[in-house]
């Protein structure tokens, strides 16, 4: 009885450790082929050179066009994403009755479940032939359409995150801003938004990193070319569509153009990452100012 | 206008702007659900379930995708849901408030927010290259499996924690073991939450495209998987492939493939929110 006993523990224990295996095992690969990558290109070159065209003949191997990308559809993401988000979060606590509240949230969680190559065939057809009625000089690929698209994805990230920062500040809080005979706008962006921009901060760095990641909206709708820019009408790639590209083709297993999609992985890993842990950081940080 | 109507004025104009961002996305939500299906519906029919791909595409049918994508869906369950419900078990009975299960923690979270095709990187270099399975069902579902980890352990965490006290309490109180009292008690009462989390977590595996591409799944595979060994293709690798081509008879395809891929979405989410729904009425402890 109690060797089952421990021997169901010990397989219970195995499975908890293999999540630490996992990330062993992630940093391992993308350390390892980078390594060997490294050897080959100086970091430098990696870090400095204006291009990124591994897949020419004349190769250059600088990373910040790839970097400009990813960080281009990010930002229109977030420019998207953080002022409706963080609207919904305010309207829903301060102006919905609690009913409107319980039907809503659900509603907007639709939107992050619909996969994400549904979300790139949505900004190719359609946003991008609408915004071209608009600005005649975008182009059929870009920045714009895809940030914009993934914007509207990362909605209930920041809505329901920022909304769960906002409703656990106290309600002697919202009372004593009534008192002072403030109107809901002020008691809204005077005291709760203030009191509760810990939360805000955390769900709009995950919002980020989750962005940064996202690969299939980028890689149908904004392009595969590599190009220094922060012009949002014209082709360009993110860290997350190169690594598509160059698994769809048939480069060969270890070479170097091979081992560019680990460099590019690792430089990817290494910004989420340090996202990640500044939101939780934070979350710990302030979590706990008003207990 | 005295300066507190200028204040009310400046509330009620929110209140409007707040509804019209609440609804924005639900607005483009259905738009784009009637694009697409307005494009795509009338290509769905018997011979486009179950036709082999083909580079013309009248032709073309989605049969080696949809079950390419069953097999993911059946091999991923099997690896994540003993492997999370284990460690979700463990890190809530058994990890004692320590620097190990505290590290474990981090790490979970830490791991729930690295990017999928990261995870594809990982399963290229150890399922595809290192355990030789190439670009395998077997080689994409343990991939997925390692993606959907954190989701189906943090809500078997959850459910588990719910259970009350008493519970065990009166389980140890009859002579039960601590195991025994996991599986006959524990388990059976948070049982619907763990479920939800499962599917909610598959769901998320459904539509996964970038780390599947990366370890080598195909976009044109003229057969159906019949081993675990077999080269595959899953839908939204199929749907990219459609997008990705010039010629508008492949959008179209697309957008077909787009609403099969949708109905089992939506599917897997709807039952997943029916169980929560039923089990937060069931149970009142």
């Amino acid at each position: 009885m109690r060797t089952s006993e421990k021997i169901i523990e010990g397989l219970l224990w195995l499975s908890a450790v293999i999540t630490i295996l996992v990330t062993v095992g992630i940093i391992w690969v993308l350390l390892s082929e980078s390594i060997s990558f490294f050897r080959v290109v100086p970091l430098s070159d990696f870090l400095t050179e204006k291009e990124w065209t591994p897949l020419f003949a004349d190769k250059k191997f600088g990373i910040m066009p790839l970097v400009t990308g990813t960080l281009l559809t990010t930002g229109v993401a977030i420019a998207v994403a953080l002022p409706i988000g963080l609207t919904i979060a305010v309207y829903l606590n301060e102006y919905a009755h609690a009913r409107m509240k319980q039907i809503v949230k659900p509603m907007l969680e639709v939107l992050a479940t619909i996969p994400t190559v549904v979300y790139g065939f949505f900004a190719l057809t359609v946003v991008t032939p609408f915004l071209q009625k608009i600005i005649p000089s975008l182009a059929g690929f870009n920045a714009l359409s895809a940030g914009i698209v993934m914007g509207i994805m990362i909605i209930p990230m920041i809505s329901s995150l920022s909304e769960d920062a906002i409703s656990s500040v106290p309600r002697s809080l919202r009372e004593a801003a009534y008192g002072m005979g403030s109107t809901r706008l002020q008691t809204a962006f005077g005291v709760m938004v203030p009191a509760a921009s810990s939360g805000i901060v955390v769900s709009v760095i995950l919002a980020i990193s989750r962005a940064v990641g996202e690969t299939m909206i980028v890689a149908i709708a904004a392009g595969q070319q590599p190009r220094l820019t922060l012009n949002p009408l014209v082709p360009i790639e993110t860290i997350t569509t190169y690594i598509v590209q160059v698994s769809m083709g048939d480069v060969p297993r270890g070479s170097l153009e091979y081992k560019t999609i680990f460099a590019a992985g690792i430089t990817l890993f290494v910004f989420t990452f340090a996202l990640n842990n500044l939101s939780f950081w934070i979350k710990k940080k302030y979590q706990e100012k008003y207990d | 206008m005295t300066n507190s109507d200028i204040n009310r004025l400046k509330d009620k104009a929110f209140q409007v702007f707040g509804i019209f961002c609440t609804f924005i996305g639900l607005v483009v939500l259905a738009i784009f659900l009637i694009d697409i299906v307005a494009e795509g519906i009338t290509r769905i029919n018997w011979d486009f379930l179950t036709s082999l791909p083909s580079r013309r595409a009248s032709r073309a049918g989605i049969l080696t995708a949809w079950a390419g994508t069953l097999w993911i869906l059946v091999l991923t369950t099997l690896i994540a849901f003993p492997l999370g419900v284990g460690a979700g078990i463990y890190l809530e009975e058994y990890g004692r408030k320590n620097r190990l299960a505290n590290f474990l923690e981090i790490n979970i979270a830490n791991l729930a927010g690295v990017p999928s095709i990261i995870y594809g990187l990982l399963g290229l270099e150890i399922f595809g290259r290192q355990m030789r399975l190439g670009g395998s069902l077997l080689a994409g579902a343990l991939t997925l499996s390692l993606l959907i980890l954190p989701i189906i352990i943090v809500t078997t965490r959850e459910a588990v924690k719910a259970v009350p006290r008493s519970i065990r309490d009166g389980s140890y109180a009859l002579g039960a073991s601590k195991w025994q009292t996991i599986w006959h008690q524990v388990l059976p009462a948070s049982f619907g939450g763990i479920l939800t989390g499962i599917i909610l977590a598959l769901s998320r595996a459904v539509g996964e495209a970038a780390p599947l591409i990366v370890i080598g799944a195909l976009a044109y595979v003229p057969f159906t998987p019949s081993s675990p060994l077999d080269e595959f293709t899953v839908l939204p690798i199929q749907i990219f492939n459609w997008t990705s081509r010039p010629q508008e008879e492949f959008l179209t395809n697309a957008a077909a493939a787009i609403i099969v891929l949708l109905v089992i979405t939506f599917l897997l989410n709807g039952i997943a929110v029916y169980l929560r729904n039923k089990q937060q009425k069931k149970i009142r402890w």
